[in-house]
């Protein structure tokens, strides 16, 4: 076997981790380098990762099995052309994550950090799980990290939102693990690879494919399951709510491509209506409930919802343009709303106020802030020459073909994403300046201004060349469809 | 050479956007002015290669988007079409650059605003030389971003700001329309290149589509769509509230944006899509109604507004109405001979009222002036001309533009056609009224400013005058000296070539001479009335207005539209909004959710905590219950 690169990927986080929780010292200087080293070189070993990866092969690359409960589970990872576009956007967003702790974090610093990298461990190892067991144990260890994160570091009413956000999720994801041993006991096995080609039986695919929608559905989060999502943003730090936004939210639109429409195609046929008009309440629904909001991260919370909306109705249009589109939106969301939660913090930490009626006028003061604050508006808005663009285009262009009146209310979203994200900048950066503690507001230090452009860059760079990522999930994509349709053929007149 | 020309505007606009601090504001000014004038020097040798050599390219820069069987190319076109634009664009760009040098003098933030209109020029570029609708909509998208920036950059005014979002919004209206087009258009013909989907658009004419339960034809639908999106860009009917207010933006702003480039790209739009419009007569028909009802109810308005700025934008409202219906009737020639003549007389109209506006020390009311011609002699026959040229003064510039439109609506022949000619011949009249009552109560009769004295009003500097000359010679001869170019139908020295389609050839008859005579003779009377009314007998008009004062409310509250949007679409919006969050979000999901579920178990964990009471008496009693309860179940089953 060959160097095991992905498990090396997931673990190498958790080693950092533990480096640290050898060091006393709770707030030294030393034990943010020791995390920041851990997770720059975790995001070297990707990129390199990224240039091994072969596009042009369907085939899981980079295989790693080991036998871990003899006869039932295997430690099987595996990546291929969606995955590795999600590790990547991990490994990238958390060592920006690590370098926003100097302004944020006050106290406990080292375990702060420790959560952090534990965190990214986890994440990898739900792109990379090729086990549905695996994969359980991954998705739902996250949230351990997280849970503390927000209940410890968070803001006035941490407890409710931390408990809220664990109530919610682990109640879906029960239903998952249910789901899984049923698999087993159908089946025979959890191995992903196997299962796509036995199939499951058709007459088992509703239940099951219910049983994995909550606990994806809770994740997204979809309506009417949402409503954890602004609390815990809002009370959660900086660097919570930017892992959280962009990549917890993620697992979920990565485990319905991966594990609906891969193993449930006949369900996911069935319930598409269903998804449609959540994702539509939640496009429409949660812009307006956005537009109202007076705290900006409420606000970029509800939007988050909104986009999400477009992820899940994308990935069940179930055509090329869609599901890519899905994939580059939630990329691109990964990279916008960690920008857009960046920006909240770093007026928070300047002011201690997340209300926007106490800004107004920054731009006076902030030129710096302003600008790229203008550059996420925009991304997030979805302007052409932005990652938000391609995204939504390809994902409408998608649904377009499935549904006319699904593309048209799903469109309708995006005059409204524009109405709240434009009135949000105005209200916090044009304007006179009337707040007079804002007078002496500095603008971004160099640490503040090396993480909002490591995300302008990616965000501006695939919105004009998004080839990169289009060529990298294209053969997965199509490959994945295929199989679908497969599946729908095989199996449609036996339903009849 | 292409590839220069585009991205010299782009260049220009990073230098001063980027680096505006460390070289200057004067350089920046230089950079950006000389950029944009040598993209203009391009297009024109362009221009000139496609007159004389028929020279067409198209050149692939670099794949965009390629997902499945969607393909998108970065691409520049020239052609006929193109290249018409190009010149409009890049000409009047260079001279606004060069006339906000003077213009902004004073603002703080020249680099800023420098960057701005040369990123501007750059959008608009892209939006001309496409060969795909995706990157039409991305220059689209691109001028409309910088429309945003522009209306509000003066960001400290709140009135301002407003005007910027709700031109970003009103235009994302019509963008929704635009790109259910696009989407429309790669579901039928799986492509969004122009010439793969202009070669397939015969084939599907007879093609139907059921939505909503109707049966619509998919080219009617297509068509529909993407004027949808051209209305918003071009300030038509119920998506023109933008317009008026974008005038809180500086000057040359509303000169290059909001006169003679962007709001000109609807027209465009339809124009080069001629190949598909000609296909869809209801389309046509709708075009044409909508433009002339603009052109219409734009000229009222006009009639009694008070700002100077926004006299001459509902004047270009119209007049873009005026452009849609000659598109509307099938002459898209004309409709585009006339963009190119308006861009040259309407930009003239808004740099010379900024001059005005900058003696006034940033005045624009019309009734705080007066009496300064021999003041500013430069600007006052500068805006003369300006006028004569709009109100198709014959041999002028909008006189050969403006009666082509309303004399090929009359030879379309048609109902839709002569009412479209006839409400041509109505709002040109209405126009040359409006216009020279604000020549009349801007320069003449008697001084009305009380904030300032006769004698500190200065005519401004020369770099501000001379692009208004070099203007007032395009809106002088464009018409005379491109009549025969654009409009003339001859069969082997056809200039717009495959550019524009026509399914049947324009008629080459004349409508009779009365008709002809008609325009220009309403137009002649109107100055002497327009003198008699707002100089020699002011009380007149105000007579007027007073026995006419719902109407004049009617028009001075430009018909209600803006209270009907607030009304219908904003308040409506934000209270939805809020019910969804207080109400459902907080009080239905929150707390029969998790709430609810969390209290409930502490409410029973509390009662089933009861039953632990410690006295025996209780536990031996309930064994006693539960052995009788078993007892009977066993014995009755």
């Amino acid at each position: 076997m060959d160097f095991p690169i992905l498990s090396s990927l997931i673990l190498l986080p958790s080693i950092g981790a533990l480096f640290l929780l050898f060091s006393k010292d709770q707030s030294s200087n030393t034990g943010k380098y020791v995390a920041l080293f851990t997770s720059y070189v975790n995001f070297l070993i990707s990129i390199y990762l990224w240039f091994l990866f072969d596009p042009n092969s369907s085939n899981f690359q980079f295989v790693e099995d080991r036998e871990w409960l003899k006869g039932f589970i295997n430690y099987k990872v595996g990546i291929d052309g969606i995955s590795i576009l999600f590790i990547i956007l991990t490994t990238f967003v958390t060592p920006l994550c690590i370098i926003s702790v100097n302004n944020t974090i006050k106290n406990r610093l080292r375990d702060f950090l420790i959560a952090i990298l534990v965190m990214e461990s986890f994440m990898l190892g739900v792109f990379c799980s090729l086990d549905l067991v695996i994969f359980y144990l991954f998705f739902e260890a996250g949230l351990i990290p997280m849970f503390l994160i927000i209940g410890i570091w968070g803001g006035a009413r941490r407890v409710y939102s931390a408990f809220k956000f664990f109530l919610y999720t682990l109640l879906g994801s029960v239903l998952m693990l249910v789901a899984i041993i049923s698999i087993y006991w159908i089946t025979g096995t959890t191995d992903v690879i196997k299962l796509y080609e036995i199939g499951i039986d058709y007459k088992y695919q509703n239940l099951l494919w219910l049983a994995f929608f909550s606990s994806f559905a809770v994740k997204t989060p979809m309506w009417p399951v949402h409503t954890w999502l602004p609390d815990a943003h809002v009370e959660a730090p900086t660097a919570g709510s930017v892992l959280l936004a962009a990549i917890l939210l993620k697992m979920a639109g990565y485990g319905f491509i991966r594990f609906s429409l891969g193993l449930f195609p006949l369900a996911s046929e069935t319930f598409t209506p269903l998804v449609y008009i959540l994702s539509l309440i939640a496009i429409i629904y949660t812009s307006l409930v956005a537009l109202m909001q007076e705290d900006m991260k409420k606000l970029i919370a509800y939007s988050s919802v909104a986009h999400m909306g477009f992820v899940t109705l994308g990935i069940f249009t179930i055509t090329q343009q869609g599901i890519e589109g899905s994939i580059i939106q939630m990329l691109s969301h990964g990279f916008v709303a960690a920008a857009l939660f960046f920006c909240v913090g770093v007026v928070y930490d300047r002011m201690h106020s997340r209300l926007i009626a106490t800004y107004g006028g920054l731009v006076s003061v902030m030129p710096k802030y302003a600008i790229l604050l203008m550059v996420f508006t925009l991304a997030a808005i979805g302007l052409p020459g932005t990652t938000g663009f391609i995204g939504e285009f390809l994902i409408l262009i998608g649904a377009f073909k499935d549904n006319f009146l699904v593309a048209v209310i799903a469109s309708l979203g995006v005059i409204l994403g524009a109405a709240y994200m434009l009135w949000l900048y105005r209200r916090v950066v044009f304007g006179e300046l009337v707040n007079n503690n804002l007078l002496k507001i500095k603008d971004l230090d160099n640490s503040e201004k090396f993480i909002l452009w490591s995300l302008a860059i990616p965000i501006l760079f695939f919105g004009f060349y998004p080839e990169l990522l289009n060529n990298t999930i294209e053969i997965s994509v199509n490959d994945l469809i295929e199989n679908y349709n497969f599946n729908l053929n095989m199996y449609t007149p036996e339903v009849k | 050479m292409e590839i220069v020309l585009l991205f010299l505007p782009l260049l220009a606009s990073i230098i001063s956007g980027f680096f505006g601090k460390l070289i200057g504001d004067r350089f920046c000014e230089i950079i950006t002015s000389l950029f944009v004038a040598l993209s203009a020097l391009i297009s024109l040798f362009l221009f000139y290669e496609v007159i004389v050599n028929q020279y067409e390219n198209n050149v692939v820069i670099a794949t965009w988007i390629n997902s499945g069987n969607l393909d998108v190319n970065w691409s520049i076109k020239i052609d006929p079409l193109s290249s018409v634009m190009l010149i409009v664009v890049t000409f009047i760009s260079a001279l606004v650059h060069i006339y906000s040098i003077g213009y902004m003098s004073h603002d703080p933030h020249k680099p800023r605003f420098m960057a701005y209109l040369s990123l501007f020029t750059f959008a608009m570029l892209t939006l001309v030389t496409s060969d795909n609708f995706l990157q039409l909509f991305f220059g689209w998208e691109g001028v409309g971003l910088c429309s945003y920036f522009l209306i509000g950059f003066w960001f400290k005014k709140d009135t301002a700001n407003a005007a910027a979002i709700k031109a970003f919004l009103v235009n994302r209206v019509g963008d929704f329309g635009f790109a259910l087009g696009i989407f429309l258009i790669f579901y039928l013909f799986g492509t969004v290149n122009y010439s793969e989907v202009f070669q397939q658009t015969p084939q599907i004419i007879n093609k139907e589509l059921l939505f909503l339960g109707l049966n619509f034809k998919a080219i009617d639908l297509v068509c529909i769509l993407l004027f949808i999106g051209a209305m918003g860009k071009s300030a038509q009917i119920f998506l023109h509230t933008w317009l008026p207010d974008a005038m809180e933006g500086p000057t040359p702003v509303s000169a290059l944006i909001h006169a003679a480039t962007m709001v000109t790209a609807g027209v465009f739009l339809v124009v080069r899509c001629s190949p598909i419009f000609e296909y869809s007569q209801l389309s046509l028909n709708i075009i044409t109604i909508i433009g002339s009802a603009t052109a219409f109810f734009a000229a009222t308005i006009a009639l009694v507004q008070t700002d100077i700025k926004k006299i001459i934008a509902y004047s270009t409202c119209s007049q873009l109405g005026y452009m849609f219906f000659a598109a509307g009737v099938g002459a898209y020639n004309v409709a585009m001979f006339h963009l190119f003549t308006h861009a040259f007389f309407k930009a003239l109209l808004f740099l010379g009222s900024g001059s005005v506006i900058h003696s006034f020390k940033d005045e624009q009311d019309i009734n705080q002036m007066g009496a300064v011609y021999r003041k500013l002699p430069y600007t006052w026959i500068l805006m003369i001309i300006g006028t004569l040229a709009l109100t198709g003064f014959p041999f002028l510039s909008g006189f050969y533009s403006k009666d082509a439109i309303i004399e090929f609506a009359y030879l379309r022949g048609n109902s839709v056609g002569y009412y479209a000619a006839w409400i041509g011949v109505i709002t040109a009249f209405l126009t040359s009224i409006y216009s020279w009552r604000l020549i009349f109560k801007t320069f003449h009769g008697s001084f009305n400013n009380k904030q300032m004295q006769i004698e500190n009003i200065h005519e401004s500097p020369m770099v501000m005058v001379i692009p208004l000359i070099i203007l007032s010679i395009g809106a002088i001869f464009a018409g005379y000296l491109f009549k025969d170019l654009f409009i003339t139908h001859g069969e082997d020295s056809y200039f717009w070539a495959e550019s524009i389609k026509f399914l049947k050839p324009l008629s080459t008859d004349h409508p009779p001479l009365w008709f002809i005579l008609t325009t220009p003779t309403l137009v002649l009377i109107s100055i002497p009335l327009a003198y008699y009314l707002f100089v020699k007998n002011k009380d007149l008009s105000e007579a007027l207005v007073e026995s006419n004062r719902p109407l004049y409310n009617f028009l001075i509250n430009k018909w209600y539209f803006d209270e009907l949007y607030n009304f219908i679409f904003i308040k409506s919006s934000k209270k939805i909004g809020l019910f969804f969050w207080k109400i459902i979000d907080l009080k239905i999901i929150d707390r029969f959710g998790p709430d609810g579920v969390a209290s409930l178990f502490k409410d029973l964990s509390i009662k089933a905590s009861k039953f632990q009471s410690g006295f025996i008496y209780q536990y031996a009693f309930m064994i006693l219950i539960g052995f009788s309860a078993l007892l009977t179940y066993l014995i009755l089953y």
